[in-house]
C-alpha cells in the first residue's frame, strides 16, 4: 500500500509540475491543483498508513490512527480551495485584461512591452 | 501566562471583519477612522506587549490552555515584539498615506490591509510550524488583493506572477512540515527544537531534506537569488502604500529564516546543526551583487526601489548568515532600518510621480515637480539613509554588519561586495535625483532662491506627512541608537541559546 501511494502522489506531483511549468494560465492552474493533492495525499501518509483505526478516543480501540494529519489535510484543502478559486479569478481577469491566456501576457509583444517600460 | 500577546492578532482581525460587514452602510470617513484606530490600538498592544517582554522575559499564551506540544503556543520574544513593532509602525504611516485617496480605487481596501497586518503579527508571533504556514496563506491571500488594487493590466501580469508563484511556495512548505511532523512527531518550534538534536541516523536525510525545503521556502518569500524575480514587477507595479507595507513582507522570510535557523538548526541540533549557513552566506551575497546591478539599470524609480528592496534583503541576510551575537544584531538593527527607508521611498517615489504627469516615476528629464526644494531635499535625505551615508541610520546598520563580518573567514568577500553595492547605490540615486529634479525643464524654479516662498507652494502636505514620518523613524534610530543597539544585542543573544525560548514553551520537564 505504501508504495502505491507513494506512486500515486510522486505521479501527482510529476503531473503538476509539469503543467506549473506551461505558459498557459488554465494548465497552470490545473497544475497547481494536482500539486495541491499531491501535498494532501503526502500529508495524510505522515501520519503512517493505518486502516480500520478511530482518531478518537474509545473503549473498544486496539490502537489508534494519528488524528493530526488529518486536521492539517483539513486545513490545507480548505486553503488550496480558496486559493484556486482566487487564481482562477485572476486568470480570467488576466484574460480579460491582456487579451491572452498566455502567463506574461501577450506571448508576442513581449518584447514590446519591455521597451515600452523602458521608454524612448 | 499573559493575555496581551493575542491582541495584536486579535485587533486586526475583528477590525477587518467590522470593516468588511459595514462597507456598504458606513461612509467612507468613518470606515478610514476605524481603520486607523485599529492600526494605533495594536501599536498600543505591542508596545505594552515590548515592556512586559523586556521587563519579564519571553511570554508565551497557550491558546486553550492546552499545553505545549499539544495545543497552540503564541510565542514573544524580543525578536517577535521588534518585528511587531516595525510592522505596526509600518501599517500606520502606510495607512496614513492611504486614507489620501488609495483606499478609493478599489473595494475592500481597508478590511484587506487589517487581514494582512493579522497575518503578519501572527507569522512573528506563532511558536509553530504549521500555524506560521497558515499565517503565511492569511498574509499572502490579504496580499493578493491589496496587490491588485486599483486594478491596471501592469497589476494584474505582476500579480499573477506573484500568486502563482507563492502558491508553489506553499505547497513546497506543506511538503515540508509534513516531512518534519513525519519523522519527528511534533510540528511545535520548541518541541522541535529538542527532537531534532535526537534524530536517529537513519532519518538524518529526510531531516536535512525537510530543513532545506523550508529554507527554500523563506528565500522565495525574502526574494534571495534566484528567487527574487517575482519582485521588482510586483513591487514596482502596486500602489504605492501597498507596496510601502510590503517592504515588511520580504522581512517575513528573513525573520523565519533566522528563527529556524538559530532554534531548530541551532548549535544544539547535532547532526544537523547550522544546515542552512553553507548556503546563505553565498546566496545572500549574490542577492546583494545582483540586486546593486539592478538598482543601476532600473528605469523607473518604484522599479529602483524594488531593487533596493532586494539589496537590503540580501544585506541583513548576509548579517545573519554571520551566524555571531554581532552579526545578528547589526542585521535586526539594519532590518528596521532599511524597512522604513524603502517604504518611505515607494510614498516618495508617488510623490514624484503624480507631480511629473505622463512621465510619471520614469528616470527621464521631465516637468519641474511642485515644491521640487522640499521633496528633493526629502529624496536627498532618503537617498543618504538608504545608500549608507554617515552620519544616518544605514551607516550605523553598515558599519556594525562590516565590524562583525571583520572576524568572518570570508570577511573579504563581505566587506568588498557589501561597499561594492553601496557604491553602486550612490552612484543610481544620485542619478535618479539629478534627473529628476537637476534636469527639470524650466528649471528656473529651481535656481530662483528669490521665490523661497514659493518653495512650499504646493507641496501635497497630506502625502508628505507619513513620508516625513518614516524618515523621523530612522532618525530616531540614530539619536536613540544606544538603547536600540542594546535591545538587538540582548534579541542576538536569546536567539543563540535557545534553550530559554524552549524552556518558556514547553513545560517544566522537557518529556522528549
Amino acid at each position: 500500500m505504501e508504495a502505491l501511494l507513494a506512486g500515486i502522489i510522486a505521479c501527482l506531483t510529476g503531473c503538476g509540475v509539469y503543467l506549473l511549468l506551461r505558459a498557459q494560465t488554465f494548465p497552470v492552474v490545473l497544475g497547481l491543483t494536482f500539486l495541491s493533492y499531491a501535498v494532501n495525499l503526502f500529508l495524510f501518509a505522515t501520519g503512517r498508513l493505518i486502516v480500520g483505526q478511530p482518531a478518537v478516543i474509545s473503549d473498544a480501540a486496539t490502537g489508534y490512527a494519528d488524528p493530526l494529519p488529518q486536521a492539517l489535510v483539513l486545513t490545507a484543502i480548505v486553503i488550496a480551495f480558496a486559493m484556486t478559486a482566487f487564481v482562477i479569478m485572476l486568470a480570467l481577469k488576466a484574460r480579460a485584461e491582456l487579451g491572452s491566456d498566455h502567463v506574461d501576457g501577450l506571448a508576442a509583444a513581449d518584447d514590446r512591452d519591455h521597451d515600452r517600460e523602458v521608454g524612448p | 501566562m499573559s493575555q496581551v500577546i493575542v491582541a495584536p492578532l486579535l485587533l486586526p482581525l475583528l477590525a477587518a471583519v467590522l470593516l468588511l460587514l459595514t462597507r456598504r452602510r458606513i461612509a467612507i470617513a468613518v470606515r478610514r477612522r476605524i481603520s486607523i484606530a485599529a492600526t494605533l490600538l495594536t501599536l498600543g498592544a505591542v508596545v505594552w506587549l515590548a515592556l512586559g517582554v523586556t521587563e519579564s522575559g519571553i511570554q508565551v499564551y497557550q491558546v486553550g490552555d492546552w499545553p505545549a506540544p499539544y495545543g497552540i503556543s503564541l510565542v514573544a520574544d524580543r525578536l517577535s515584539v521588534w518585528m511587531l513593532l516595525i510592522t505596526a509602525l509600518l501599517a500606520c504611516c502606510a495607512l496614513l498615506y492611504a486614507v489620501q485617496g488609495t483606499d478609493r480605487a478599489g473595494r475592500h481596501f481597508h478590511p484587506l490591509f487589517q487581514l494582512l497586518l493579522f497575518g503578519l503579527n501572527g507569522a512573528f508571533l506563532t511558536g509553530d510550524v504549521f500555524n506560521l504556514f497558515v499565517f503565511f496563506e492569511v498574509l499572502l491571500l490579504a496580499s493578493y488583493g491589496l496587490l491588485l488594487h486599483g486594478g491596471g493590466p501592469d497589476r494584474v501580469r505582476a500579480g499573477l506572477h506573484f500568486v502563482v508563484l507563492n502558491l508553489a511556495g506553499s505547497t513546497l512548505f506543506l511538503f515540508a512540515a509534513g516531512t518534519l511532523y513525519g519523522v519527528l512527531g511534533t510540528l511545535n518550534m520548541a518541541d522541535l527544537a529538542v527532537k531534532v538534536a535526537a534524530t536517529p541516523p537513519a532519518d538524518l536525510g529526510l531531516v536535512r531534506a525537510a530543513g532545506l525545503l523550508l529554507f527554500t521556502v523563506f528565500a522565495l518569500k525574502a526574494a534571495l537569488v534566484p528567487l527574487y524575480l517575482w519582485l521588482p514587477a510586483a513591487y514596482s507595479s502596486t500602489s504605492a502604500p501597498v507596496a510601502a507595507l510590503f517592504a515588511i513582507m520580504t522581512k517575513v522570510g528573513a525573520y523565519a529564516i533566522l528563527r529556524v535557523e538559530t532554534l531548530i538548526f541551532g548549535d544544539d541540533a547535532g547532526l544537523v546543526a547550522h544546515l542552512i549557513e553553507p548556503f546563505l552566506l553565498p546566496l545572500a551575497l549574490l542577492t546583494v551583487a545582483v540586486a546593486v546591478l539592478g538598482v543601476l539599470s532600473a528605469p523607473g524609480l518604484r522599479r529602483q526601489t524594488a531593487y533596493l528592496v532586494v539589496l537590503s534583503v540580501g544585506t541583513l541576510l548576509t548579517a545573519f548568515a554571520l551566524g555571531t551575537g554581532p552579526g545578528i544584531a547589526a542585521g535586526l538593527y539594519y532590518l528596521a532600518h532599511s524597512t522604513f527607508a524603502a517604504a518611505a521611498m515607494f510614498l516618495l517615489a508617488d510623490v514624484i510621480a503624480r507631480g511629473r504627469g505622463e512621465l510619471a516615476d520614469r528616470l527621464d528629464p521631465g516637468p519641474v515637480i511642485p515644491a521640487a526644494p522640499l521633496v528633493g531635499g526629502v529624496f536627498f535625505v532618503l537617498a543618504a539613509l538608504i545608500a549608507g551615508l554617515p552620519p544616518l541610520s544605514g551607516f550605523l546598520g553598515k558599519w556594525m554588519l562590516l565590524q562583525a563580518a571583520l572576524e568572518h573567514p570570508a570577511a573579504p568577500w563581505v566587506l568588498g561586495v557589501v561597499l561594492t553595492a553601496s557604491f553602486g547605490t550612490i552612484v543610481a540615486l544620485a542619478r535618479s535625483g539629478s534627473l529628476l529634479f537637476y534636469r527639470a525643464e524650466g528649471s528656473a524654479a529651481i535656481g530662483d532662491l528669490g521665490a523661497a516662498t514659493a518653495t512650499y507652494a504646493g507641496a501635497d502636505w497630506p502625502r508628505l506627512a507619513p513620508v516625513l514620518g518614516l524618515v523621523g523613524l530612522c532618525l530616531v534610530l540614530v539619536f536613540a541608537a544606544g538603547p536600540v543597539t542594546r535591545f538587538t544585542a540582548a534579541t542576538a543573544a536569546d536567539l543563540l541559546a535557545p534553550a530559554r525560548y524552549i524552556e518558556a514553551v514547553l513545560p517544566a520537564p522537557a518529556e522528549a
